[in-house]
């Protein structure tokens, strides 16, 4: 089990500067949504910013079940 | 070992126009994701070749690695990855999909 807050201080640290919003989908802590608005998405294609988004989750990957991600330049 | 699930990878990867490697089949898949990708597939009107990697666990574990993705579904075009069910759905939603795939079949 994972909580948001986990999630959005991984994400916020790693992108400084981003907006970030982490929903529990179910309610079970292993469904998440994460969108990451970020200026350092900027000239990057959509497959880059998703790769830098799991890159930060690396460390709970084993606990989120089920992840989906939206990203935007900032 | 490794060796040959690369070259079955890969095989798998260039057997279509359109690739998915999935969670299930078409027909009965195992997680939205997959399920929401193979009707995304569906909507373009092409045929895609798809791989069941509950039934290939060696794909399963390998296949993040070769591709440099960490989770499925993967979907690939004309032997290139595009990304999972978010980009793919993304790529659906902003009318890029269709024109992409379209135009591999056009080759």
């Amino acid at each position: 089990m994972v909580e948001t807050a986990e999630i959005h201080s991984l994400v916020e640290q790693a992108f400084p500067g981003s907006e970030v919003t982490v929903e529990d989908l179910t309610g079970t802590g292993d469904h998440f949504q994460v969108i990451v608005l970020s200026p350092v998405f900027k000239g990057k294609t959509l497959m880059e910013q998703h790769k830098m988004v799991y890159a930060t989750l690396e460390p709970l990957k084993d606990k989120i079940h089920a992840l989906t991600i939206k990203t935007r330049p900032l | 070992m490794s060796a040959n699930v690369i070259e079955k990878i890969k095989s798998e990867i260039n057997a279509d126009k359109v690739v998915i490697f999935m969670k299930g089949s078409p027909e009965s898949p195992q997680c939205g994701f997959s399920a929401r990708a193979v009707e995304i597939l569906q909507s373009t009107g092409h045929p895609f070749h798809s791989v069941d990697i509950l039934a290939n666990p060696d794909i399963r574990a390998m296949l993040p690695q070769v591709s440099n993705w960490p989770t499925f579904p993967q979907i690939f075009v004309e032997g290139k990855l595009i990304g999972g069910s978010d980009i793919l759905s993304e790529m659906h939603e902003q009318g890029e999909l269709k024109p992409l795939i379209d135009s591999a079949f056009k080759k």
